[in-house]
């Protein structure tokens, strides 16, 4: 009942955030503070797991492929597949939900606690327009940095591969290359859109309409995580068996 | 001129406002007194309209705000001015910024006619040279004249403030409470004060109402809480040796 109640509160939330829009000068200015923070202070984290997790997937993959008969450019073919379809998505957005969510969710919640929120509401702002819908833009821009990430995984796959001794660098660059479906491509952008809408709203929630005080908007952080990791993985299955099934 | 009529408020069963009924003059600096879970709080929430009372309604200036469009209400808000009891500056912004921050969400002034109005506001509470800093660089009695700032900006018809002297020392409080009453009687707004601390009661208190378990148990004035028999009101305020021989020397010189 408690699921269901939080499902509707959710919904009416997201209603609000497109109501009485924040005036444009101010809300520039927001989506920009937020670009920064969400997108660009990202870049690093993501840039420096997709390149060791591709080096790993090369790795093993190179290390399991025992049979003379399996083509050597495997290598680059399954690192490029895990990789676009799964890695740089999937794994980038649950890491996201820990490192943008918890800090959307603190810092909501924080704003909550030192009555922040209140003051913004007594002033006759609408808080949900000026608080969340600049993370909603922002995070629209999170296709580029999976772009990065998908980019950089592939690298670190070349690069252990080639460095570790487990490809040629041609075999590595032939598999990369081999069936590819650019509707791969497509189908893994639109998943990173719908990630980045899931990433910017469930933490805002849990951060909007958190009660108590400094040990709550702990608790609500670990909480929003938990949430937006679930939600993530369940809309991955159901994306995927609508745009690939 | 605030009416306050019959409001009942609960929250999951429990019945917190029982039917308060007073009203706030313009210009003066109303107090509302009251043990902790006396509902006072919950009364200064309905009367910024953060909470809807279930029953009764609460006019400013002639207009019921529950018979308010959504867009009147809005309006009405930006009429009121808050100082919240920890300040509630923003962490991001400057003490100017802070300051700011109502005339660039609600005017269409230039940056710097803006600028002139911060700037008289700002000086008006002795924090002109802080203007650069962000609140975590600034004492609590500055966080609260920022915050007294930033609620008077805009030119508020109304005032509340919950209790803004706490967790300040007793000459930073007078300050404080000085600065309201000035800013009161010079804006001529209807100032709503909550308050725990006594100081103030006698310093500052026009019109002060005590609220016991939800309901307005006596109202008067300053110098009519030193003189009533009121036992609820009397065992609150003079629960101190120290207010106790100021009521006692106050009735000896009325005497």
């Amino acid at each position: 009942m408690n699921y269901l109640a939080s499902i509707g509160s959710y919904a009416i939330m997201i209603k609000e955030v497109f109501k009485k829009p924040t005036k444009w000068s101010i809300m520039k200015s927001l989506i920009l503070k937020e670009i920064d923070e969400l997108i660009y202070g990202s870049l690093g984290i993501l840039i420096f797991i997709s390149f060791f997790i591709g080096g790993v997937v090369a790795i093993q993959t190179a290390l399991n492929i025992t049979s003379e008969l399996i083509p050597k450019n495997l290598v680059g073919f399954a690192t490029r597949q895990s990789i676009i379809l799964e890695f740089a998505p999937t794994f980038c957005s649950i890491i996201m939900a820990g490192k943008v969510g918890s800090y959307i969710t603190s810092s909501i919640g924080t704003m909550r606690v030192t009555e922040q929120i209140d003051a913004l509401e007594v002033m006759g702002v609408n808080a949900l327009n000026y608080l969340v819908f600049p993370k909603i833009v922002a995070l629209m821009l999170y296709p580029f940095i999976i772009a990065i990430a998908m980019y950089v995984g592939i690298f670190g796959g070349w690069f252990a591969g080639v460095f570790g001794g487990f490809s040629t660098s041609a075999d590595f660059i032939e598999g990369v290359q081999l069936d590819f479906i650019p509707f791969h491509i497509t189908y893994s952008f639109l998943k990173t859109i719908v990630f980045a809408f899931v990433l910017a709203t469930i933490p805002s929630y849990h951060g909007f309409y958190m009660k108590g005080g400094a040990l709550e908007v702990g608790k609500a952080s670990t909480t929003s995580f938990v949430w937006t990791s679930v939600v993530i993985i369940i809309i991955n299955y159901i994306l995927t068996q609508l745009l690939l099934g | 001129m605030i009416h306050v009529n019959n409001i009942h408020k609960s929250f999951d069963g429990t019945h917190i406002l029982k039917g308060v009924e007073t009203q706030f003059e313009n210009g003066k600096t109303n107090l509302i007194i009251g043990q902790s879970g006396s509902g006072k709080t919950v009364f200064l929430k309905c009367l910024l309209g953060l909470f809807m009372p279930e029953e009764g309604s609460i006019s400013y200036d002639g207009k019921i705000y529950k018979d308010l469009t959504p867009d009147e209400k809005r309006n009405l808000r930006q009429e009121m001015g808050m100082v919240f009891q920890g300040s509630a500056l923003f962490d991001s912004m400057t003490v100017a910024g802070n300051v700011m921050f109502p005339l660039e969400m609600f005017t269409k002034q230039s940056k710097s006619e803006m600028q002139d109005r911060v700037d008289i506001v700002l000086k008006r509470v002795n924090l002109i040279d802080a203007h650069h800093k962000y609140p975590s660089e600034i004492s609590g009695g500055m966080q609260k004249r920022v915050a007294i700032a930033r609620a008077i900006v805009m030119n508020p018809k109304y005032l509340f403030c919950d209790e803004p002297n706490s967790g300040l020392d007793p000459r930073t409080s007078i300050i404080i409470d000085n600065l309201i009453k000035e800013i009161t009687e010079e804006y001529n707004i209807t100032t709503v004060i909550n308050t725990h601390d006594m100081n103030s009661v006698m310093q500052i208190g026009e019109k002060i109402i005590f609220l016991k378990n939800g309901l307005k148990e006596w109202e008067g004035t300053k110098h009519e809480i030193f003189k009533t028999d009121n036992k609820a009101v009397t065992d609150f305020v003079y629960s101190s040796d120290l207010f106790k021989k100021v009521r006692q020397m106050y009735i000896e010189e009325k005497n």
